[in-house]
């Protein structure tokens, strides 16, 4: 495999409202990354997503996909190359299943195109990784919060992209649920070599699964490397402004970042 | 049932649609005689008759499918962007400036394009359309014309402004073959241009960031099917005045037969637009006749209830 780098981001800095919300920032995505952002509310983590997925301008600096400009790509060229499962779908329209994940097609079809058997088998695969295949039929507005969030990753993955930004996929699920669609990606990253980008909350999901971290603070990456590097109780008590503990988990020998109630601090 | 099946079975009912659309009417002349020549005439009509309201039926229901879409609210309809009211206007100046019968349509065209303009422009904001905005904006400029309407009969002493009033509830009444021609070549030329864009219509409606996420320009393509679907209505309500429930009733039955898609939907909620007119216009003719009722009565009627129905349906979930 080319050691080209996928997503190179150079000194970006964009928000709204002539307002900056991510200052600044470099790093690079390389094929088969699993990589984690994490960083305290309104640290810029989606907005991050937004510049790199061609919602907003930066206002300053360049993103390339494959050294090409991301804007300098066709929409849908662009879409087949970097999809996003964003956080809450918007449903206001009530398609079922199958239609939404099959939407996730439309960067393959010219208009007027129906799908063909081989959209449909796709479609098919990405239900059925997603644990969402007896759901089919069903309209989204009868989901619950996290097979909607299941369902918008299958279209995420049914647009077959190289690279795959998710901004929190797991924040609605169940631990169960957590770890089959991590566990999924992992294996989509490893087998199909899916690179990973996504937000993330919890600490210690970001740890056990990713092989690199971006913390981000105030718009700024205030850390990027591996788990290891990123997730001591230094750089979290800085960026998080609370009292945590970070041992390794016994069996991955990961940080394990445990959080620690204020009745406690003193100890 | 598949698809197909349903669209054979429309197909079939359209048909019978016109069949009768054709042989009903202040009196029924069965279709052997009305070949005859000496039927020529009333044949004549009866044809302008039919074709008018599959125009409006398909045009009216397509416009209203598009605005939905765009505007992510199954309650839009055609005439929500002041449509109505800036056609109206241009209806009344045509006739209180003595405009002939041919051209007071284009005069309500003129209207209609000024009250679009209007309510674009309103509900820009850094070249940015808002759904909230374009509702609030058609509301207002709706009221604003609507007054000057009103202000405009009332102190005009011109008799022949009262014949406004049919507009009001619509009719299918239009005896000029040209006039027929260049509607429907309007209408045609939208629906398809509209068709065109069903896929982006399925992202759009899904949301306007994921539309963009499935590289479907959101944006752009809002700007372009809003001002189609305003000018199909708006060739459309100059000649056959406001015809209401039509883009609201139809489109959300089609929807529930056959589902969401854009592509399955457009097509063959034309033909079920089609067959709603073709019967109200039915119903207006002969209900009553030889009086005949305005169909916009008929579409109300017959819509309302049907409305309320799929409304409470719609709430249980």
């Amino acid at each position: 495999m080319s050691a080209e780098i996928l997503l190179k981001v150079r000194g970006v800095s964009g928000g709204y409202h002539k307002e900056d919300i991510v200052k600044n920032i470099s790093f690079d995505v390389l094929p088969g990354d699993f990589l984690g952002i994490i960083g305290p509310n309104g640290s810029g983590k989606t907005t991050l997503l937004r510049l790199a997925t061609r919602v907003i301008y930066p206002r300053q600096g360049a993103i390339l996909l494959k050294s090409k400009n991301i804007f300098a790509f066709g929409l849908k060229e662009f879409c087949r190359n970097i999809a996003l499962a964003s956080q809450e779908a918007a449903i206001n329209f009530p398609f079922t299943v199958k239609e939404i994940v099959l939407m996730g097609r439309i960067p393959h079809l010219k208009r007027l195109q129906f799908e063909t058997p081989k959209d449909i088998e796709i479609v098919q695969e990405a239900l059925a990784l997603t644990d969402t295949l007896h759901l089919k039929e069903k309209r989204v507005d009868e989901l619950s919060a996290g097979e909607r969030q299941r369902v918008i990753l299958a279209r995420a993955l049914a647009q077959e992209p190289e690279l795959l930004f998710l901004d929190e996929p797991t924040s609605h699920l169940d631990i169960g649920h957590q770890i089959q669609v991590l566990d999924l990606l992992k294996k989509l990253n490893c087998k199909n070599n899916l690179t990973v980008a996504m937000v993330l909350h919890d600490l210690n999901l970001a740890s056990a699964y990713c092989n690199r971290i971006i913390l981000l603070n105030n718009g700024e990456i205030f850390k990027q490397g591996s788990p290891e590097e990123v997730l001591t109780y230094q750089n979290i008590e800085a960026v998080y402004k609370t009292v945590v503990l970070v041992n390794k988990n016994p069996l991955t020998s990961k940080p394990n970042v445990l959080l620690v109630p204020e009745e406690f601090n003193d100890n | 049932m598949r698809i197909s099946k349903k669209l054979f079975l429309l197909l079939l009912v359209l048909l019978v649609a016109i069949f009768f659309g054709l042989i009903k009417g202040a009196v029924n002349i069965p279709l052997g005689e009305l070949l005859l020549n000496e039927n020529r005439i009333i044949l004549n009509l009866r044809l302008l008759r039919v074709i008018t309201a599959i125009l409006v039926g398909m045009g009216l229901a397509v416009s209203g499918i598009t605005l939905q879409a765009i505007l992510k609210n199954p309650l839009a309809e055609p005439y929500l962007l002041g449509i109505s009211s800036g056609a109206g206007l241009g209806t009344v100046m045509g006739i209180m400036f003595g405009l002939s019968r041919f051209y007071t349509p284009l005069a309500a065209f003129m209207g209609a394009l000024l009250s679009i303009a209007i309510v674009y422009y309103l509900a820009l904001e850094n070249g940015r359309i808002s759904d909230k905005s374009l509702i609030l904006s058609g509301v207002i400029v709706s009221i604003i014309l609507s007054a000057i309407i009103v202000f405009l009969i009332s102190i005009s002493a011109n008799s022949a402004i009262h014949e406004i009033s049919w507009w009001l509830w619509g009719g299918l009444q239009v005896n000029d073959w040209r006039l027929i021609f260049m509607v429907s070549v309007l209408v045609i030329a939208g629906i398809t241009a509209i068709y065109f864009f069903s896929q982006d219509l399925n992202a759009i409606a899904a949301g306007e960031e994921e539309a963009l996420h499935l590289g479907i320009e959101a944006q752009k393509i809002k700007k372009i099917l809003i001002l189609i679907s305003a000018l199909i209505t708006a060739s459309l309500i100059c000649i056959c005045g406001i015809i209401g429930f039509v883009g609201l009733i139809v489109p959300h039955a089609m929807r529930l037969l056959v589902g969401y898609n854009h592509k399955t939907l457009i097509p063959l909620t034309c033909i079920g637009a089609s067959i709603f007119v073709l019967a109200c216009d039915i119903l207006a003719r002969t209900l009553f006749s030889p009086v005949e009722i305005p169909i916009g009565v008929i579409t109300a009627i017959v819509g309302a209830p049907i409305f309320m129905v799929l409304l409470k349906k719609s709430n249980r979930h």
